[in-house]
This record gives structure tokens, C-alpha cells and sequence, in this order.
């Protein structure tokens, strides 16, 4: 256990690793999500009251989900950066910041999309909606201010500082479809009861979720050797494996 | 910067209590900001001028200001608090007070929850004492003034409390400011909605009492987490230079 732990910390250890799982991400992410989203699509059952246009959810909930997260996963490796310094926790913040972001985009983008038939409306200001657009706004803060600190080691600190502060949004965000009246619907998967729809309709969710996990790991994997080659670039083996591969 | 506008701390002997050096922190800082009277002035002016682009930007008509009036002062509050947080540690940490705060003997969190109180003392108390005044002229009524005014006391140390950790994140960076605005803006959101939630429920001649009880918790919960944020910041920024 304690020997995993270190090994974490090397950066040429899990550009190694990161080598060995991405091709199985990458298969897997995509054979979930095209399945999730195939089944969803073209064979899932027809909502009753919102018709065809409810199958955006199977993209719409794997990126809300994601975005949230990602989020959580970033506060968490924030706690390890002020910890216990752990370079790879930090090289996983900021990798995966702008692929945050991208997603909290593209949930609130489906949104919308959605909104408009059901709804009537593009954009509301309820709860749900402003704390996704206050993540967004946070996963923006996250990358401007680790690009404008030009130290990599404060940077990383003062970002993790950052990401743990902004934690309060996750829980509102959560529960604000609980907490406060609003259009948006509550939560399709809860820990502790059976989804309110078919199976029909949560396997296939079910799956583009996971799929978009087992993606994100890919893009995450990818993001993180990249940074790290960056920052390793001076040392011995990086210059071996660049000279190796493309040479 | 005057060099004898700013007196130094003298907090060296482990003697002197954390309470103490508190006061002391606190009172340095309010002698140097009476001795830089117009940099009190300046969110105050820019608090009044920015209600003022409202009536004369948007309308004048009596309804919409009394519908609008306690979201635009929450908002121009919450841009004057904004735009004083640069000055919380820039100077100290220009001329080098800010390292000398650091080696303390005393913990730091306490030294800068003892900064923060002045910044709220210098900016958010004013901005509280002048909008009975600006809430008069938005037409706002009587019980609505008071209830906004309930909610800017309880609110603006929060943005203060917040602000301190951006602005001790963004010391030292290159366009500062507008990280700064970018950094807390987010964080500002809540109080934000809950003050003139507030107001508006007052308004409508609902009980207040939840909604405050709301805002009362939101600044217990920054009044003990962010001084450690921002004393961790500070530490962060400093080991930056």
C-alpha cells in the first residue's frame, strides 16, 4: 500500500501506467458511451409527457455528472498538493481544470438545448442552472490563476487553495434541486433508491455515464503525460523516451 | 508611499498575546488608513456613483427602482468592497510589513482576521452608513431601507472574510485586479442572492427571520474558515517573491 502511495508520486512511474491503462480508457469509454448513447437514442422507449426530445439526457447528465466530479476529484488531489505535496496531484489539477470546464459548458449547453421544448425557454435563473454556471465561472478562476502565477510550485498551491475554497458550491449544487422549488428535475440516480424510470431508460444512462468516466480517464491520462513530459523535460528518461518513440 | 504614513509593528516579544497583537494589527491599520483619507473616500464615491448609473442608465420610473433598488445597492457593494480589496495587503506587502506579520510568533490567521475586521470597519461599514440615504432615493420604503440595511451589516463582512483570500492569492501577480474580481466573484453569488432575497421578501411583507438566520450562518462559516484560507495564501504568495 505504502509503496503504491510513493510510487504515485513519481511522475515517470505513472507516465508508464497512464501508457498501459489509456488504450483500454479509450476502448472502453467509447464502447459505453456509443452503446449508452445508441441504445438511447434509437431504441429507449419514447417519454410519455416529453416525447423524443427527453434523449438529450443521455448526453446531458454523463457531462453534468462529469463536471461535478471532476470538480470533487480536483479538491481532493488539491488536499493531497497541500498535504503532502505530491507533484502528480498537482500536474492532475491542471490538466484536468480545462476539461472541467469544457464540460460544465457543454452540460449547460445541452441544458439549454433541452430547455427550450420542455420549458418553453432557453435559460432560467433557478438554483441548479446559476450553481452549474457558478462552477463554470470557478473552473474558469481555477485556470486564470494558475496562469498567472509563473512559479509551477506556488501555483499549484495557491490553486489547490483555490479549488478546496470553492468546494461549498458542490453540495448547493447537489441539492439544490432539493432544497429549493425549482423547474429543473431532481436527480435521475440516488445512492440509496431505484431510479423513478424504466430500466429501459437508466441502463442505457447508466452507460453513457460510465463511459464518459472511463473517457475522462483517457483525457485525463493523455493531459497529464503531456504536462508531465513538460516538466520533465530536462531529466534523463524523458529525453530517452522522446528519442526512443519519434526518433 | 510615505514612508512616515506607515508606523511599523512592534509585536516582537513572545509576551504579548495573541488577543493583543490583534488590537495592535488592528489599530496600525486604521491609523494608516486615517492617514490616507482619500483611499477611504474612493469605494464610498464609487458606491454612490454606480447606484447612480442606474436610474440614469436604466429608467427612472419609481416602480422599476423600488422592484430593482436593493439588488443595485447589493450590487454596487459588493463592486466597491471588490474594488477596495486590492489595497488589504498590497501596501504591507510592498514595503515588507506583511513578512515581518508572517514571523509572528502569533498565529497569522488571527493576524489576518484582525486585518479583515479593519478592511470591513474602513469599507463595509461606511457603504452600510450611507444607504438609508441612497435607498431614499431608489424609493425604497421605510421597512425595506432597514431590512437591506440588516442584511449589507451581515453581508459585507462576508465579502470581506471572502475577498481576503483572493486578495491574498492574487498578491504580487501581474493584472491582479481583474483575477482578483474573477477569483471571488463566483464566491460572491450567494450572499449576493440571499441579501436581496431578503429584501425582497421583505417587501412583500413576508417573515425575514429565515433568510437571516441564513446570512447569519454564511458568516459564522467565513468567519471561521477564511482567515486560515487566507493566512495559507499569504504564506503561498509570500514564498511566491
Amino acid at each position: 500500500m505504502w509503496q503504491f502511495f510513493h510510487k504515485l508520486g513519481s511522475p515517470k512511474w505513472f507516465f508508464g501506467i497512464a501508457a498501459r491503462l489509456m488504450p483500454w480508457l479509450l476502448a472502453g469509454g467509447i464502447l459505453l458511451l456509443m452503446a449508452g448513447i445508441v441504445w438511447g437514442l434509437a431504441f429507449a422507449p419514447k417519454d410519455y409527457l416529453q416525447g423524443n426530445s427527453y434523449r438529450i439526457i443521455f448526453i446531458h447528465v454523463p457531462t453534468a455528472f462529469l463536471a461535478q466530479s471532476v470538480y470533487v476529484m480536483m479538491a481532493v488531489a488539491a488536499v493531497v498538493t497541500l498535504v503532502w505535496r505530491m507533484k502528480l496531484a498537482d500536474v492532475f489539477v491542471k490538466s484536468v481544470a480545462p476539461v472541467g470546464l469544457v464540460l460544465t459548458f457543454l452540460s449547460l449547453f445541452t441544458g439549454a438545448v433541452w430547455g427550450k421544448p420542455t420549458w418553453g425557454t432557453w435559460w432560467v435563473w433557478d438554483a441548479r442552472l446559476t450553481s452549474m454556471l457558478i462552477l463554470l465561472f470557478l473552473y474558469g478562476g481555477v485556470i486564470a490563476l494558475d496562469r498567472a502565477i509563473n512559479d509551477e510550485k506556488s501555483a499549484a498551491r495557491a490553486v489547490s487553495v483555490l479549488v478546496l475554497v470553492g468546494v461549498v458550491n458542490i453540495p448547493i449544487i447537489q441539492y439544490s434541486v432539493e432544497w429549493w422549488n425549482t423547474l429543473h428535475q431532481p436527480s435521475t440516480f440516488k445512492l440509496t433508491e431505484k431510479p423513478s424510470m424504466p430500466a429501459e431508460m437508466w441502463v442505457p444512462l447508466l452507460l453513457s455515464v460510465l463511459g464518459m468516466y472511463l473517457l475522462f480517464g483517457w483525457l485525463a491520462c493523455l493531459r497529464m503525460q503531456t504536462e508531465i513530459l513538460l516538466r520533465e523535460q530536462r531529466t534523463r528518461w524523458v529525453k530517452d523516451y522522446v528519442l526512443a518513440g519519434r526518433g | 508611499m510615505n514612508a512616515d504614513c506607515r508606523p511599523a509593528l512592534t509585536l516582537r516579544q513572545d509576551t504579548v498575546g495573541s488577543l493583543a497583537a490583534m488590537q495592535a494589527v488592528f489599530a496600525r491599520d486604521m491609523q494608516v488608513a486615517f492617514r490616507q483619507r482619500q483611499d477611504l473616500l474612493n469605494p464610498l464615491l464609487f458606491f454612490v456613483m454606480v447606484v447612480t448609473l442606474f436610474p440614469l442608465g436604466v429608467s427612472p420610473e419609481v416602480s422599476f427602482l423600488r422592484e430593482a433598488g436593493a439588488g443595485i445597492l447589493w450590487v454596487a457593494a459588493l463592486l466597491s468592497v471588490l474594488l477596495s480589496l486590492d489595497h488589504l495587503f498590497r501596501h504591507d506587502f510592498d514595503d515588507g510589513t506583511l513578512e515581518q506579520l508572517v514571523l509572528q510568533p502569533q498565529p497569522l490567521f488571527l493576524l489576518v482576521l484582525a486585518k479583515t475586521a479593519a478592511h470591513w470597519v474602513l469599507t463595509g461599514l461606511p457603504l452600510v452608513v450611507l444607504t438609508p440615504v441612497l435607498g431614499v432615493m431608489v424609493h425604497l420604503d421605510g421597512n425595506s431601507i432597514g431590512v437591506l440595511c440588516l442584511t449589507l451589516l451581515i453581508g459585507t463582512p462576508v465579502l470581506s472574510l471572502i475577498g481576503s483570500i483572493g486578495a491574498a492569492l492574487t498578491l504580487g501577480l501581474r493584472s491582479a485586479g481583474v483575477l482578483l474580481s474573477l477569483l471571488i466573484i463566483p464566491l460572491y453569488i450567494p450572499v449576493l442572492i440571499f441579501g436581496t432575497g431578503t429584501v425582497a421578501s421583505a417587501a412583500e411583507g413576508a417573515p425575514v427571520g429565515a433568510y437571516l438566520a441564513l446570512m447569519g450562518a454564511f458568516l459564522v462559516l467565513a468567519l471561521t474558515l477564511a482567515p486560515f484560507a487566507s493566512a495559507a495564501a499569504l504564506r503561498i504568495s509570500l514564498s511566491n517573491g
